[in-house]
């Protein structure tokens, strides 16, 4: 499968480079019986923006987001993805360029000659700019919680001629993370736990309207930074004094930095939360707590161990 | 002769104001804690006191370790910042001179971010770093504009300021650049350069507290000085004054201030500008009387805007820069104005 795959990237990317050239030509391989691949396509499928419509399958992926990139690849659309963005740095075989996610370069991403841009946020002039030069663009940007994110794996698995394994691997995903949530809830069962998830140490937080804290209500974790709902986009900034006061009993910390349990513990006043004392701090994988892709299983179990401590010690 | 003795009111009033203000920063914040609770609490800690406390061990520890020293870092930084401007007012003979001048700012904002955009790969707690780096720059940058100024020639403050315009406009451009580069730590540098307290603990009190006593001990000093420097470089000179020796002795003490307070509130503006302004108005032209009252009104100040960014949106917070800015500057229009008015 994959060769044949390979073999059709060829193709496709000889059809490509003649296309470019020659503008809205490339209508005609729609028809050729050799690109099993195509099956299906045209498609339409729906982003941020409203539809976008992809004439063939894309075998020049440049996803500008990690997010996006991991689902790509687990998706086994991976062969098809061409390059990827500075932090796309999972997995292993992603090819990570110096593209930027965050303030993308329209020319250095054409030079990658891609059929199909994924980007995460609604860069309307990136956007609009590769549309120009008629490179097809998928926006698809933060999800707000899980069913966003499974939906995006099965946009993506659409778009990209992987209808079929992504519908799986998003259901596997999907059953995966509630599994981990029953077993969860049905041994702690009724919890009334509160957590502090801070994303650095400026005391940034999300509230339960966040995608991060969509998951932690899934474990029936309450959130002390829910009282701000209003301010910063879901993403409030908390000050000490009402991180202490609500003496929460887990603190979960979502950047990177070795001594960073260790660090938080020593901020004045921080040494009698509960969570500190208890040994309840649990330092995640930055990356893992901020993407919405696959990996947000592993998210889950860290989540389920984190909460299953606390409620074991009472 | 009557009428200096009168003037002396002003500081034990300025001393009750700031007291009653940093009562008041005590008293509030996002922790419930009941304002007889919290005097109970700290006159439980006085030794042999008979008063038990009626507070949780943990709103103790936020009352003495995050309430306490913010009231306290809040006051100093303000003092610092509002006594800086008014020195720099008198060696300028600028009422539009304040810390924000000389690339003080602008150099603690470039070390600052330099450390924030690239610290984590270097330190284990860039964080600790910040404040340090902060005031190597804020150093940096008033050495450069002094530099820059001495090489250009001229005399007199002119040449200073716009040395330190250009000074800072440098720095500024640096710490976008790097921006630019680090845009993924872009929100913990946009939150440093707009100013707080938030993180602030007695570490930081001790931290700058030598520095803040170097440089407020020096200022207070100047008071004499600067009031001579105001009758012209001759008048001075004649009653022998160097009058450059001064402005460097006053201009060194002034920017050790603003590092100091820079190095831990991040960039708070127009507390330097606005404070001596007013109290030039309510005490009058004499240094000696000017420099003790902007520090007592800037410390009062922003202890009081303090309570305002921890409470307005509470529990999340305002930045001070923020506050500041809203309060300071259509204050300082209206008194721009009004002093304007007064002279035509």
């Amino acid at each position: 499968m994959p060769s044949a795959r390979r073999l059709s990237a060829a193709l496709l990317l000889a059809a490509l480079t003649l296309s470019a050239c020659g503008g809205p030509q490339n209508s005609g391989q729609d028809q050729d019986p050799s690109e099993s691949q195509d099956a299906g396509f045209p498609v339409t499928v729906e982003d941020a923006s409203g539809e976008v419509t992809l004439e063939s399958a894309p075998e020049r992926i440049v996803s500008l987001t990690p997010s996006v990139t991991e689902m790509l690849f687990a998706i086994d659309a991976g062969d098809q993805v061409t390059a990827v963005d500075e932090h796309s740095d999972h997995p292993e075989e992603a090819p990570t360029t110096d593209l930027s996610g965050f303030e993308p370069s329209v020319e250095a991403i054409v030079e990658y000659e891609p059929d199909l841009v994924v980007l995460a946020r609604n860069a309307a002039e990136t956007a609009d700019q590769l549309k120009e030069v008629d490179v097809p663009v998928l926006i698809l940007p933060s999800a707000a919680d899980l069913d966003q994110a499974y939906d995006q794996m099965r946009t993506l698995g659409e778009a990209t001629g992987n209808a079929d394994r992504a519908g799986e691997v998003a259901d596997r995903v999907e059953s995966d993370v509630d599994a981990i949530v029953e077993e969860t809830t049905a041994e702690i069962g009724e919890s009334d736990l509160t957590y502090y998830h801070e994303l650095d140490s400026g005391m940034y937080s999300v509230t339960s309207e966040t995608f991060i804290g969509q998951v932690y209500d899934r474990f029936g974790l309450q959130n002390i930074a829910d009282s701000t709902e209003d301010t910063a986009g879901g993403y409030p900034q908390l000050s000490a004094e009402y991180v202490v006061d609500q003496n929460p009993d887990l603190v979960f910390l979502a950047y990177p930095g070795e001594g960073a349990v260790e660090d938080l513990g020593e901020r004045p006043a921080f040494d009698s939360i509960d969570a500190v004392s208890d040994g309840d701090v649990v330092h995640l994988d930055p990356d893992i707590a901020s993407r919405w892709g696959p990996r947000v299983v592993d998210l889950a179990e860290s989540v389920s161990a984190a909460v299953t401590d606390a409620a074991q010690e009472g | 002769m009557r009428h200096k003795r009168t003037a002396w009111l002003w500081l034990p009033l300025g001393l009750a104001v700031l007291g009653a203000c940093m009562l008041l920063g005590v008293a509030a914040g996002a922790a419930s804690l009941g304002p007889g609770d919290i005097a109970a609490a700290l006159l439980s800690r006085i030794p042999f006191s008979p008063v038990g406390s009626p507070l949780s061990g943990l709103q103790e520890s936020v009352l003495l370790e995050l309430r306490l020293p913010r009231v306290v870092l809040g006051a100093l930084v303000g003092g610092l910042l509002a006594s800086a401007g008014a020195a720099y007012q008198g060696v300028f003979r600028n009422p539009l001179a304040d810390p924000y001048l000389l690339g003080a700012a602008a150099g603690a904002g470039l070390g600052a971010t330099l450390v924030l955009a690239f610290g984590r790969e270097v330190l284990s707690s860039p964080g600790s770093v910040v404040p340090v780096a902060a005031f190597a720059g804020a150093l940096a940058g008033v050495a450069a504009a002094y530099a820059l100024g001495s090489a250009a020639g001229g005399n007199g403050t002119a040449t200073l300021v716009l040395a330190g315009v250009a000074v800072s406009s440098f720095l500024s451009a640096a710490q976008n650049l790097v921006q630019m580069i680090r845009v993924e730590e872009l929100r913990r540098i946009y939150s440093w350069m707009l100013g707080g307290l938030g993180t602030g603990g007695w570490d930081d009190v001790t931290m700058i507290a030598p520095y803040a006593a170097a440089g407020l001990l020096v200022l207070m000093g100047c008071g004499y000085l600067l009031d001579m420097l105001a009758l012209g470089d001759e008048k001075a000179l004649s009653l022998g004054l160097n009058a450059t020796g001064v402005r460097l002795l006053v201009i060194s003490a002034a920017s050790l201030a603003t590092a100091a307070a820079v190095s831990v509130s991040g960039l708070i503006g127009f507390v330097g500008i606005v404070v001596p302004h007013i109290v030039r108005r309510l005490v009058g032209t004499g240094y000696r009387m000017i420099l003790p009252m902007s520090l007592l009104s800037g410390a009062a100040f922003l202890v009081l805007v303090d309570i305002a960014a921890r409470t307005v949106i509470a529990p999340a917070e305002l930045p001070l820069g923020v506050v500041t800015a809203f309060v300071g500057a259509p204050f300082f229009v209206f008194i721009l104005r009004a002093t304007r008015s007064r002279a035509t």
